[in-house]
């Protein structure tokens, strides 16, 4: 079956994700539509001192559980830990194992996945040991001893940010396309988009697709901390992420990994699976403006909507015959810092018009933070659900309405709707802009 | 289904032999590698000693942007300035006008038209900036002090540091020197994400979406954090102090014993065949075959080689059918050829099963001995030596190699050659592998 641009339609057919609000499908979505926060201190390392001491953490998580042999995964490290519990739940909802005659030639892998965690105790004494304060440089040779010593080879190599596809292939035993992609805070969008992409052309017929990241280390954390993009609202950790508030002072840092089975419509039903959703559009363009700043008038965010609006044929000034305008939902890339929150209001007028106003627009950021490569898929798989359930979650902590932001961010709870389309944005730092829009399946 | 055509009509390779496609061809021509002893930092302490490195002075990455963009080259770190050198090499090269080329003069691709696919690494913090910072907090004992840190320390670091270091800065750099609004991907697979990334921009030229892409990757691993990592992945060789650097590096011998880092990579444009005639280009080649899989590795992580080069041998099959050739029809190889013995015997496995009897005939275009592994720009190299010998009619020479059993693969002068179809293709650390196909002009 093929879509009005003559290429195959893609839907998704199964999905999992491991997050800072729980480790399934329908536990989280209760959590995001009851308006729950996953924010709170720092466990992972000792951050008391640091100006922002809290995040939205992955809880109680043991990923062996999701694995058919979990000594072969011993030293997947923990964003790959994420991805491979994210992916098995997918994978068993996809019913991918049932029956026989899966050609796993014709199923690939295309993640949007970061780099592992450094193990920053040891590379801070091997650094402490190989510096010559005499030169005020590294002595090369003292750190390769002290390196020898104190660094574990696999959590090393582990930490390649290739490392989550090959666990996955090899745990499925995937032998198709494989990709990773990382720009920034829209890899597991653009991931999922060029996965599509694929599907079209007929490079294969299933995709594993999504993203999985953690910055929640001392360098990630410090990292963002002398960039000034976080939230340092210490005294409040579940009200600190305010996306479109008045009072938003920066993003929260969250963890985790999304993962979906994309699929092409044809062999879905020829195996008797059931889609949940299809993708019908995506667009992806670069700000070319500057490392630190969104472009002020959001020309790339606004050319990503775009491009995804003509793939998937809408035309975003219309209304449908309810009067509806012809996006139902709009989830945020919404990261709660003043430039974000701004330039994405901005982009959103630019494309819809006179409709902007009457979509409803959220951040699942103010409830599990920024999930950082992995947080396009989950509010992707977020779309999904608004679908599923006719109900899209809130923006959280929104009690003071900022005047510049005059857009439905449906503040605080959740809203029942009558939905059939949906559009997730993701940007990520340094300029790539990502779109994805999502439509409830009908045969 | 009918697909735009996809041609390379620039070539920007960075390798330690300097920036752009002449002095790299000179070399491959002339038989000569760019592997030394390491001088940037002291590699005593390590097993491997040597690297391709591309001289201080022949990258001042101030001079190579424009004036506007000068003050961003202070939060450039090494890869992402030879990625920007190898997009304004590649971008002269084609002949394309950019906003970096000429500010003032229209670009020859509208800006949205255009993309950029860049292969990057994990890329390791400079040691000596971050250790400085990291100094600061020392406790009373001598140990790190993560309170202090957290509370003072860590302002030794500059505002912008983290952004040094973030994969896709390479392709972020590129399209705002150039102005490329078009799609642009970071790709992260290791050795694989310099011909991912060209296989990326070819498909995104064909859906549509950009007229032109720069696409390639580059990476340095030439720094104690990165070199030692690919000391634990087992992948270079032990080398002593009394042999020549240059003989280290030896693809398909029987008795190579692993291989040797080189800092660079290559980025390509390639632009639609309308787009490249519309302004008389005088194109390279045409990529006409991509295809990608994933290798079933012994270990999960990937380090070990799949024994057969099963994923190897798939991904050459596929590019070969997408590009309407038979194995009969390919005149040349340019495999990932590591010196890694286990990679070897994978790729040339792979090279048994797909072309069969003459396997041991098709000459081989290795890289690895002259520049290094480039690592997420090895594909770049590759592919830039590769279009160029397709433009030349020329095979350049291979060094050091002896006794390959069943491939032409041994040390060999350069030579005239009919190359109408050149196979690229690279396997990861990881274990994903891509293949890609070029056909000549005429």
């Amino acid at each position: 079956m093929i879509d009005q641009n003559n290429n195959p339609r893609v839907v998704i057919t199964g999905m999992g994700w491991i997050t800072p609000l729980g480790h399934d499908l329908q536990s989280v979505w209760s959590k995001l539509t009851a308006g729950a926060s996953g924010i709170r201190s720092i466990t992972s390392f000792d951050a008391s001192t640091f100006p922002t001491s809290f995040a939205a953490q992955v809880c109680d998580y043991d990923f062996t559980t999701y694995l058919n042999d979990p000594s072969l995964h011993e030293h997947a490290t923990v964003n790959t830990q994420f991805a491979l519990g994210a992916a098995r739940q997918a994978w068993d909802q996809a019913h991918l194992s049932d029956g026989n005659g899966l050609d796993l030639r014709r199923v690939g892998i295309y993640l949007g996945a970061g780099e592992g965690v450094l193990d920053f105790d040891a590379y801070a004494k091997v650094d402490l040991a190989g510096w010559d304060p005499q030169v005020g440089a590294v002595d090369a040779r003292k750190w390769a001893q002290a390196a020898y010593e104190a660094m574990d080879s696999h959590d090393e190599i582990g930490q390649e940010p290739n490392m989550p596809i090959s666990h996955i292939a090899r745990e499925f035993g995937i032998r198709g396309p494989a990709c990773n992609c990382l720009t920034a805070c829209a890899a597991s969008t653009q991931a999922i988009g060029e996965a599509v992409d694929m599907l079209h052309r007929g490079d294969a017929d299933v995709m594993i697709s999504g993203g999985t990241h953690t910055m929640i280390h001392v360098l990630g954390v410090t990292g963002f901390n002398r960039l000034t993009t976080l939230s340092t609202r210490t005294d409040d950790p579940p009200g600190a992420s305010r996306p479109f508030s008045r009072t938003r002072d920066g993003f929260v840092m969250g963890e985790g990994a999304g993962v979906v089975v994309l699929e092409t419509l044809d062999h879905a039903l020829a195996r008797g699976a059931t889609p949940v959703a299809e993708i019908i559009g995506y667009g992806s363009s670069a700000d070319a403006f500057r490392i630190t700043d969104m472009h002020p008038q959001g020309r790339g965010p606004a050319a990503a909507i775009r491009q995804a609006l003509r793939q998937a044929g809408i035309d975003p000034h219309a209304t449908d015959s309810d009067g509806r305008p012809s996006i139902h939902y709009i989830s945020a890339h919404g990261t709660g810092t003043m430039e974000n929150d701004s330039i994405e209001t901005l982009a959103i007028k630019s494309v819809f018009g006179d409709n902007a106003p009457r979509i409803p627009i959220s951040s699942i950021k103010s409830m599990m933070g920024h999930l950082i490569a992995a947080a396009g898929v989950v509010e992707l798989i977020t779309c999904v659900l608004a679908l599923e359930h006719q109900i899209v979650p809130p923006t959280i902590n929104l009690h003071a309405p900022d005047p510049e932001l005059d857009l439905d961010y449906v503040p605080n709870d959740a809203r029942s709707l009558k939905l059939d389309v949906c559009l997730s944005n993701s940007f990520g730092f340094g300029g790539q802009n990502d779109t994805l829009i999502v439509k409830r399946y009908e045969a | 289904m009918r697909r735009r055509r996809v041609l390379i009509t620039g070539l920007g390779p960075v390798t330690g032999f300097g920036i752009g496609i002449e002095p790299l061809w000179d070399a491959m021509i002339e038989g000569r590698s760019a592997i030394k002893r390491i001088e940037r930092f002291n590699p005593c302490g390590f097993p491997c000693k040597v690297a391709a490195v591309l001289s201080e002075d022949e990258l001042i990455i101030r001079k190579l942007v424009p004036k506007s963009d000068r003050k961003a080259t202070k939060v450039m770190c090494r890869d992402t300035e030879l990625a920007v050198a190898a997009a304004g090499a590649a971008v002269r090269d084609a002949g394309l006008i950019t906003k970096a080329i000429d500010p003032q003069a229209a670009p020859t691709i509208a800006p949205d038209r255009m993309g950029c696919h860049i292969g990057a690494g994990l890329i390791a913090a400079d040691v000596d900036e971050l250790t400085a910072a990291l100094w600061t907090s020392r406790a009373a004992d001598g140990h790190f002090d993560l309170h202090h840190w957290g509370a003072a320390g860590m302002e030794n670091l500059t505002p912008l540091w983290l952004l040094k270091y973030l994969p896709n800065m390479l392709a972020c750099h590129v399209t705002i020197i150039h102005d490329c609004q078009g799609p642009s991907n970071t790709i992260t697979c290791c050795e694989a994400s310099s011909g991912l990334s060209i296989g990326e921009s070819m498909r995104v030229i064909q859906r549509g979406a950009a007229e032109a892409c720069l696409s390639g990757g580059a990476e340095s691993k030439v720094n104690p954090m990165a070199f030692l990592r690919q000391h634990f992945a087992g992948r270079l060789a032990t080398t002593r102090d009394d042999e020549d650097p240059a003989a280290v590096v030896r693809p398909f011998d029987p008795n190579a014993r692993g291989s040797v880092i080189g800092e660079g990579g290559g980025i390509i444009v390639l632009e639609a065949l309308d787009s490249a005639e519309a302004r008389n280009a005088d194109p390279y080649a045409e990529l006409v075959g991509f295809a990608s899989t994933q290798s079933q590795c012994p270990d999960a992580t990937g380090l070990e080689a799949e024994p057969d080069g099963g994923g190897i041998a798939d991904a050459i099959e596929i590019a070969l059918a997408r590009a309407g050739a038979s194995p009969d029809e390919i005149d040349a190889l340019a495999p990932f050829g590591s010196s890694i013995a286990a990679i070897d015997q994978a790729e040339s496995a792979a090279i048994k099963r797909v072309f069969g009897s003459r396997a041991a005939d098709i000459p081989m275009i290795t890289t690895v001995p002259n520049a290094g592994n480039c690592n997420a720009g090895a594909g770049g190299v590759a592919v830039a030596v590769a279009a160029k010998a397709m433009k030349t009619q020329t095979l350049p020479a291979r060094l050091n190699t002896t006794g390959a059993d069943g491939l032409n693969a041994d040390a060999a002068p350069s030579r005239s050659a009919d190359l109408r179809r050149v196979l690229v293709f690279t396997t990861s650390q990881g274990g994903q592998n891509v293949a890609l196909v070029l056909r000549s002009m005429d």
